[in-house]
């Protein structure tokens, strides 16, 4: 049986782009049908919020932040909620380890590689989409924020700034966390593996606590994290207090390390788990 | 273009240690059907990911339809339509999701995708359940499901990893109905299957393999001749009557009959009619049965007879009278 069926031509920027955004579509038409997922990863950021500001807010100094005329519970909840944003899409890396873990304990890995798509379409896609769900946590976190006393005072455009380069820093770990995914031998490991590092990662950073509070060489470590330089610039963006920062290079140019480092990671990573995803079968 | 549609020529795959397939040699020509038929571990899975693309051979080399799995999966990925072992559809997409995303990601027009998710999801029943997400369908409607989305760009060739096995016998009939129209409809299928019944009922010719080997090949009329085909097996209430038995089944049987204090069998051929020739036989001898039942050979007889140890490798090999089913 030879039947001419028409194919679509080739898109100007190859099939990857055109294949991961239908990949992408309907992962995030998924979501929609699993709408407890969404709200469970929305409510435990919310958690944090209200714990940090109302457990811990006053027993953390920020040295050198704020005005006289504010108590340190104030000072503490600003420089707060940028920080509890760079945790929460960090962990946006946790879903994408899940949802490759999940597709190859089905056959769907097999399909989409018996396909003629683009062989980097899955992973783009899923990155992508877990990247666009961080949109809808970020701005019910920044409601609760707004709610608790949290104020954007350095302009609009600045704060789109912020909130772009958070969700480039959502991306560049779900990256990460697709990775860590696809060498998982099952779902239930995955979704420990998934979580573990991401402790370590965000809490060695300045997202809850200064730099200054930690010892000369977790210092050294937490400057070179690109979640301490993503929370840095979103301070720096949204008007909140930063604190001082100690002496090192990404912690003077936050934005720019934020962006590079982001750049080298999705670059490693990507190529990574591409090759790796090309040579999967299912589980 | 007169070349097969499927060749594989000393196809080895090593994981590690383990030697998963150790030099297998395939064709398929095209609009036929050929039964991948072996046990648990065979390595089935492994020569359908070869031949789908998704393995690489350690030695060997494939061609589908003209091309090269290895040098030119982009072509091979073109001709063909995978049904996996697994289930392979997102079970929280409705059904139409699942084909719509396929069809976009074979790059074919909305517009035909649209008209073909509907085409498919009639021929396979599931209109009605067409816009409910998959994880709501039964065991048989996820595999039709699953079997409709390798055919959206009408593939002409098809590969099918075990399609019935987990399947209840009603949907396994079904299953079996879709296979035969669409071989009736040209396409290629090399399917895998556990089952010599399975096999016997869709596949032309049957590839038996064990152990990452070829053992047999043959259409399956062959290979149950060559473990004896069907048998005959009846057991009579009174034991002084064995002889007017005996000679009854020989009567109808191809071959000389084996007794066992008041069981009696023997090799038939010409499939149910020969019961009832046996009923008349005995009848008219004035025997009278307890039981009579016509024994089809099973893989595992096939595995026996071929390979001397049993299908199931954690099951002791027992040593039945050959061509013996052990039900
Ligand atoms: N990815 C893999 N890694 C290691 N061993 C494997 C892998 N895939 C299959 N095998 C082994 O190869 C052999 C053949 O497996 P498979 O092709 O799945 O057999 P079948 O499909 O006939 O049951 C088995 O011994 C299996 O354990
Ligand atoms: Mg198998």
């Amino acid at each position: 049986m030879t039947s001419v069926i028409p194919t679509r031509k080739r898109p100007l920027l190859g099939w990857n782009i055109t294949d991961g955004a239908a990949v992408s579509r309907y992962d995030l038409v998924q979501t929609l049908r699993v709408p407890e997922l969404m709200f469970f990863s929305i409510v435990q950021p919310i958690m944090f919020v209200l714990l940090f500001a109302y457990v811990f807010g006053g027993a953390i100094p920020i040295p050198g932040a704020g005005e006289p005329s504010e108590s340190s519970s104030e000072i503490y909840r600003n420089y707060l909620m940028p920080g509890i944003f760079g945790q929460t899409v960090a962990f946006a890396a946790a879903a994408s380890t899940v949802g490759m873990a999940e597709a190859m304990s089905t056959g769907l890995i097999d399909r989409f590689r018996s396909l003629p798509m683009a062989n980097g379409a899955v992973l783009i896609g899923r990155t992508f989409a877990d990247a666009t769900r961080q949109i809808l946590v970020l701005a019910v976190l920044s409601l609760t924020g707004l709610l608790v006393g949290w104020r954007i005072t350095g302009g609009f455009w600045n704060a789109v700034l912020a909130y772009l380069l958070l969700l480039l820093f959502a991306y560049t770990v779900s990256w990460i966390g697709a990775s860590i995914g696809l060498v998982m031998p099952n779902v239930e490991t995955a979704s420990t593996a998934g979580l573990v590092w991401l402790f370590p990662v965000t809490f060695i950073s300045n997202a809850f606590v200064p730099l200054s509070s930690l010892p000369t060489f977790l210092q050294a470590v937490a400057a070179f994290n690109p979640v301490s330089t993503v929370v840095l610039s979103a301070r720096e963006l949204f008007g909140n207090p930063t604190g001082i920062q100690p002496d090192y290079w990404p912690l003077q140019n936050p934005i720019l390390y934020t962006i590079i480092s982001c750049a080298v990671l999705i670059a490693v990573f990507s190529t990574i788990s591409i090759r790796k995803y090309s040579k999967t079968t299912s589980r | 273009m007169t070349q097969a549609a499927v060749i594989a020529e000393g196809l080895v795959k090593e994981f590690g240690s383990v030697k998963a397939l150790n030099g297998i040699d395939l064709t398929v020509e095209r609009g036929q059907v050929v039964g991948l038929l072996g046990p648990n571990g065979a390595g089935k899975t492994t020569a359908v990911r070869i031949l789908s693309t998704l393995l690489t051979p350690t030695a060997g080399r494939a061609m589908i339809a003209g091309y090269d799995v290895v040098k030119q999966p982009e072509q091979v990925r073109k001709a063909i339509g995978l049904t996996g072992q697994a289930a392979a559809v997102n079970e929280y997409l409705t059904g139409r999701e699942n084909l719509m995303m396929f069809g976009a990601l074979y790059h074919l027009p909305k517009t035909y995708v649209k008209e073909r998710t509907d085409y498919l999801l009639e021929s396979f029943e599931l209109t009605e359940a067409a816009n409910r997400p998959a994880k709501t369908y039964s065991g048989g409607m996820r595999r039709r499901l699953d079997l409709a989305s390798s055919l959206i760009a009408q593939p002409s060739i098809l590969f099918l990893d075990e399609p019935t096995t987990g399947l209840d016998p009603r949907s396994r009939l079904g299953m079996w109905d879709v296979i035969n129209d669409l071989v009736a409809n040209g396409t290629t299928v090399l399917l895998t299957t556990q089952y010599l019944e399975e096999a016997d009922q869709l596949a032309q010719q049957i590839v038996v393999i064990d152990h990452g080997l070829v053992i047999a090949k043959g259409t399956a009329e062959e290979l149950k001749d060559q473990i004896g085909g069907d048998r005959i097996e009846i057991s009579i209430v009174d034991p002084s009557r064995v002889n007017e038995a005996v000679d009854a089944i020989r009567a109808v049987a191809s071959g000389e009959p084996l007794v066992e204090e008041l069981k009696i069998s023997a090799p038939v051929s010409g499939g149910s009619t020969v019961l009832v020739e046996a009923v008349r036989a005995l009848d008219s001898q004035g025997v009278e049965v307890s039981d009579l039942v016509l024994r089809r050979p099973t893989l595992d007889d096939v595995f026996l007879h071929l390979t001397g140890h049993v299908a199931e490798e954690d099951k002791p090999a027992e040593k039945p009278k050959r061509g013996r089913s052990r039900s």
